[in-house]
This record gives C-alpha cells, sequence and structure tokens, in this order.
C-alpha cells in the first residue's frame, strides 16, 4: 500500500524512470513527499527508499544534507527572510526582527496555529528585490515592514494560494511524457556518428 | 560615461511580458540557431565556440571550448547545466531560466549536438520554483515543436533533457558536488584527481558541465560566429557578461555590458546602469565577483570589468556579482555575514572548512556586537592562515573543494583595508554604525 496519493505515486513513478538509475530522483521524490505531507514523514522516507532502491537510513541522511527538506512538521506556509550581503544592505536583519515579532514567533520556529513557519535564509538570487522575502519559496517581493504586514494577512486569509501553493516546489511541473529516445537509438546514431566523422577525417587527410 | 553599443547577446527578449514563451522565441529568431548548428558537422559546430573564446560564465572562468575538447571518448556521455545559482548577490542566471527558457534549452541542444551527447540535465536550485516550471514548460514545447526527442528537425540527431531541482545547499554549485545531487547523495565534492568530470563525471563516465549563461550565449554564437563573439570585449574576456550589481546603489539589478570596454566606475555610476550610490554618498568599498572574492577599494573603481584585469589585481570577476558598500556600511558586519554563510554552507568534510568557517565565524560576530578582543585580529588571521596558507591570491588549498579557501577573502580583505574599523568596535564594545 502506498503511502503516496495515486497520483503523486503515478509522478513519482514518471520522475524515476527519467534517469538512469533511480537514486538520481531521490531529491524530486523527497520533493512531492513534502507536497503531500507538508515535510519529510517517515512513511514517505519508507516510500522513497522503495522507489530509489535504497535504505530509510540513507534517504533520511540524503534529505538531511539539504535546507529546503524540512524533517519535522512545519507550518502550512513558510516564510523566509534573507539577511545575506545584499539584503542586509538593504535591511534584512530588520525585516527578520519586524516578520518575528509580527508573527509572534521566534525565527526558526512555528506559529502557535500552525499556519508560518519563520526561517532566516541565505541568498535566495533575488537580490535586485532586496531584502528577499519568499512564502513556500515563491518570491513575494516585500521589502518594507508595511508590505510584509499586508502579505502576511493575505496569506492569512488564503487570498495568495493560487500564487503561493503548499509545499511543493514541483506542484505545477509537469513533464509531457518520459523520454523519448531508447538506449538502442543512441547506440546506433553515437556508431554512425563515429563512423561519419571517421569517414570525415579520411577525406581531409 | 559607459560604452553600451554592444550587442545584447543573452538578454535581448527579457523586457518581453512574454519572453518564456515558445511563440515569442520563434518570432524573434528562436531556434534558427539550432537549425543552422545541425547542418553543420558537429566539430564545426565546437570550432565555432572555440573561435568565440567563451570564457564559462559560472565562476571560474574556464573556456568552454576546452573544456569541450577534454570530453573522454566513451560509448556513454553526458551533459549537464550548472543552474543551482548560489553564490550570494548572484542573480543573473536567475533572470536566464526564468525569462528566457528556451533559449537555455536551444544552448543545450546546441552543446549537446557538438559533444554528440544523447542526455541531458538541468540542475537548477530547488529554490527556483517558478524557474523549474518555465524551464520543464519550454521542454515540453521543444519536444512538442521537433526541436527535441528523436530526430531533431529531421537531422538524425537525439536528445533528451530533463530538469533536475536541488533543495538547498550552495554547495551543489560546487561542479562534482553537483553531479552527487544529481545522483540523489548528500552535496558532498567529490575528492580529486580526477579535476574533471570530462573524464570522470555522472555515474563516473564522461561529462561536461557548463553554467546557464555559458549556455544562453550559444544560439547567438552560432547565428553570428564566433569571430563576431570574439571581436567584442578584449584579450581573454570576450563578448559580453552579464552583471548582477547589489549593495548600495540606486539601481540594483542585472546589465549585460561588453567585456573590459567598461569599469567598475561606469557599472555603479551610468545613469543607465547602477545610477550611483542612494545620497551620493561614496562608495567606501565593494566586492568584484562574489563573497568568494577579495574585496576592492575605491581606488579599483576604474578597472575593466575584465577576467584577467581584475585577476591581475589581486582578486576575481568571480560569478559577476558586485556588491557595493558605502561609508555608512559596516565593513566588520558584511565580513561577520559572509562568513556566517559560509559557515552555515560548509559540507563537513575537511576540518579547516567545517572547524574554521565557524570558529571565524563566532570571532567575527563578537566584534561586531560586543565582546571583541584587539588580540582577534591576529586570532582571525591566523585562522584563515589555516585555511589557505600564506593568504595569497589566488588561494593555497587545504580542502577537498574551494569553498574552503574561499573564507578568509571577505575577512582578510576587511581586516587590511579597515583596521581601524575593527579598533573602533573593539573600543565600543560593539558597532559603532549602530
Amino acid at each position: 500500500m502506498s503511502h503516496l496519493r495515486v497520483d503523486l505515486r503515478q509522478r513519482a513513478e514518471e520522475l524515476v524512470a527519467l534517469y538512469p538509475r533511480p537514486r538520481s530522483a531521490m531529491l524530486a521524490l523527497l520533493h512531492l513527499i513534502q507536497e503531500q505531507d507538508g515535510y519529510v514523514s517517515p512513511e514517505g522516507i519508507d516510500e522513497v527508499a522503495e522507489l530509489t532502491g535504497t535504505t530509510p537510513a540513507d534517504v533520511r541522511g540524503t534529505a538531511s544534507f539539504y535546507d529546503m527538506f524540512h524533517l519535522e512538521p512545519v507550518g502550512r506556509y513558510v516564510v523566509g527572510v534573507c539577511t545575506n550581503i545584499a539584503c542586509l544592505f538593504a535591511g534584512g536583519e530588520e525585516l527578520l526582527a519586524h516578520a518575528s515579532r509580527r508573527l509572534d514567533c521566534a525565527v526558526g520556529s512555528t506559529t502557535d496555529d500552525g499556519l508560518f513557519t519563520l526561517e532566516e535564509t541565505e541568498c535566495l538570487a533575488d537580490c535586485g528585490h532586496a531584502p528577499c522575502v519568499t512564502v513556500n519559496h515563491r518570491y513575494v517581493r516585500t521589502t518594507t515592514p508595511e508590505a510584509f504586514d499586508a502579505m502576511i494577512e493575505e496569506v492569512r486569509q488564503g487570498r495568495r494560494d493560487h500564487e503561493i501553493p503548499d509545499h511543493g516546489t514541483l506542484v505545477r511541473v509537469r513533464r509531457n511524457g518520459g523520454l523519448r529516445v531508447p538506449d538502442e537509438v543512441i547506440v546506433a546514431e553515437r556508431a554512425a556518428a563515429k563512423a561519419a566523422r571517421a569517414r570525415r577525417l579520411e577525406g581531409a587527410g | 560615461m559607459a560604452v553600451l553599443d554592444a550587442p545584447r547577446i543573452v538578454t535581448s527578449r527579457l523586457a518581453l511580458e512574454d519572453s518564456h514563451t515558445l511563440a515569442r522565441y520563434l518570432a524573434t529568431g528562436g531556434y534558427e540557431a539550432l537549425r543552422k548548428a545541425l547542418s553543420m558537422h558537429p566539430e564545426q559546430v565546437a570550432a565555432e565556440v572555440d573561435q568565440a573564446s567563451l570564457l564559462g560564465r559560472g565562476g571560474a572562468g574556464f573556456p568552454a571550448g576546452r573544456k569541450w575538447s577534454m570530453l573522454r571518448p566513451s560509448e556513454v556521455a553526458y551533459l549537464v547545466v550548472n543552474g543551482d545559482e548560489s553564490e550570494p548577490a548572484t542573480f543573473k542566471d536567475h533572470l536566464l531560466v526564468e525569462r528566457d527558457p528556451h533559449q537555455l534549452v536551444e544552448g543545450v541542444i546546441i552543446a549537446a549536438y557538438a559533444l554528440q551527447v544523447n542526455r541531458a540535465f538541468i540542475y537548477l536550485r530547488g529554490e527556483f520554483a517558478l524557474g523549474l516550471e518555465r524551464v520543464q514548460a519550454a521542454l515540453n514545447e521543444a519536444y512538442d515543436h521537433g526541436a527535441l526527442g528523436r530526430d531533431i528537425f529531421g537531422s538524425g540527431f537525439s536528445l533528451d533533457v530533463v530538469v533536475h531541482p536541488g533543495a538547498g545547499a550552495y554547495i551543489c554549485g560546487e561542479e562534482t558536488a553537483l553531479l552527487e545531487g544529481l545522483e540523489g547523495k548528500r552535496g558532498f565534492p567529490r575528492i580529486k584527481p580526477p579535476f574533471f568530470p570530462a573524464v570522470q563525471g555522472l555515474y563516473g563516465e564522461p561529462t561536461v558541465v557548463n553554467n546557464v549563461e555559458t549556455m544562453s550565449n550559444l544560439p547567438w554564437i552560432l547565428l553570428h560566429g564566433g569571430a563576431a563573439f570574439a571581436a567584442l570585449g578584449a584579450g581573454r574576456s570576450t563578448g559580453t557578461r552579464l552583471f548582477a550589481l547589489a549593495g548600495r546603489v540606486n539601481r540594483p539589478g542585472v546589465y549585460e555590458v561588453e567585456m573590459v570596454k567598461n569599469t567598475f566606475r561606469d557599472l555603479i555610476y551610468d545613469p543607465a546602469l547602477g545610477g550611483g550610490v542612494p545620497g551620493d554618498r561614496p562608495v567606501k568599498a565593494f566586492i568584484p565577483g562574489g563573497v568568494s572574492a577579495p574585496w576592492f577599494g575605491p581606488d579599483q573603481l576604474d578597472l575593466p570589468l575584465g577576467q584577467d584585469e581584475v585577476a591581475g589585481q589581486g582578486s576575481m570577476l568571480g560569478s559577476g556579482s558586485v556588491v557595493v558598500f558605502d561609508d555608512r556600511s559596516c565593513a566588520v558586519r558584511a565580513a561577520w555575514r559572509i562568513t556566517k554563510f559560509f559557515s552555515r554552507e560548509s559540507c563537513g568534510q575537511c576540518t579547516p572548512c567545517r572547524e574554521g568557517s565557524g570558529w571565524i565565524e563566532r570571532a567575527m560576530y563578537r566584534l561586531e556586537h560586543g565582546g571583541g578582543r584587539v588580540e582577534d585580529l591576529d586570532l582571525l588571521l591566523d585562522l584563515c592562515d589555516n585555511i589557505a596558507p600564506g593568504l595569497t591570491w589566488p588561494p593555497q588549498q587545504t580542502t577537498i573543494c574551494v569553498l574552503g579557501s574561499s573564507i578568509p577573502s571577505s575577512v582578510h580583505a576587511a581586516i587590511e583595508m579597515f583596521k581601524d574599523e575593527f579598533l573602533a568596535h573593539v573600543e565600543k564594545q560593539g558597532c559603532p554604525f549602530d
């Protein structure tokens, strides 16, 4: 019995098929687990181990390396405020402190109602709009405390859900079909190209 | 005044509302370069890129043509695009993947054809949620258009491209760590030698790893010729380059400018570029190429934006990120924050990097926040020397990858340039800028 929903299980199997080795799908699969469970759950870890031909310990060990994977439950909305160099010069530390007061939640923790988790992030590569703020990894571009407060209120009321989906980096990423080039075609093409190149070199020589 | 008459090679479509769609891409000459490439022999395509002498746009600046020529002959080989853009204040690839994904995809197909590789992966940092959507949508459109899949445009060449999501790890921008991530493992950089993935890369097979911007230059190079590209810029720095300008400037943003023809002063002050410093305050220092690079002072503002020109002055153009400090920016706080970043992002394999970054971060923290001592300056330099012996540039390496040797850059530069500021922090027992 699959822990992943039927549709997500199908997407998971499609992802595994895109790689020469199943383990390569590890990070993508962990994103799918977070999309369903909101974090990397123990049941999800078991399923990723099965899909990738590894062990749950191996999956957990891999997931723990990457900042985006939460091994414990987090809020419905993960709010990230960057304080790295470009944001530091634009008031990132002050905005993070404001966010902590506004949400009544320490940096790195979750609000009592389970709605928000606040994180201090490293550079998110949007420095033209510093300080950079993201919600569930969507850039919201609220650079002032006032804009931040207005955004939080909208998110709380669910008015931003169309642009800020639940924890799924891949929630709207859909490939229209699997690999199109079978291995035997690759082998044949490479052999033909190699022969053509040899003929050209011979002709040139 | 800045010289801004060079063609826009990678940013020509970015201002268009629908720049990410196939319709707009085709209407603006898209996939014509690929058709041209497919009408040539693969080695002729590689020769054009070699003639362009396109330097890799990721950070190390290795010539793309030379990297390609090192691909070890093998039955199986891969092309991997590095879109893990995570160097602080670098945000150029972000723009390219979101606003012109087809240009990237076309570049990937051209490169794959030149290399005769039939499987390619585009590794994007997981935080690029919209970028992942846009690149996947572009790939879907390219398949439907016949530009991907079997027998591309009837050429007899076939290619599959897969977009791969990262998950939040700066170190995965290091190419061997990126390959580990692509193999579904922790992002630990691999021990060298072998130095080049072109010899031993993904699954141990020969693999070319190129940056997003490098790939995005290829359609223009094919359409206009390597010679036209090489005619732009000067010396080894050919073509144009994206500069991500941030910090204390009026117009932070990504600007495409011709290499060498402009200076840091042009970039920061030209009204069409950075537009100067807010309140016309003086530039106190700037970082010329990402936080791994040693800092420059106002004396170096007139240095041309070229790889060798910057290297000759003891720093690097690196990732193309320029961060400007004005006279109210605290050098101690900046260096502390950069070290905190390295400490957090160190993968932990090598002792000098894992332990050294933490020690330096803690010493810098107490200087900035109260508790600093005069002896801390010597302590900091000693710690830096333990990570990169001799504190030379380019640095000596004691670690598996260059993250370690990048740690001392900012702290060393800050102490050399702003020793008085450190002493003022000790005297005040806190930050004099607060």
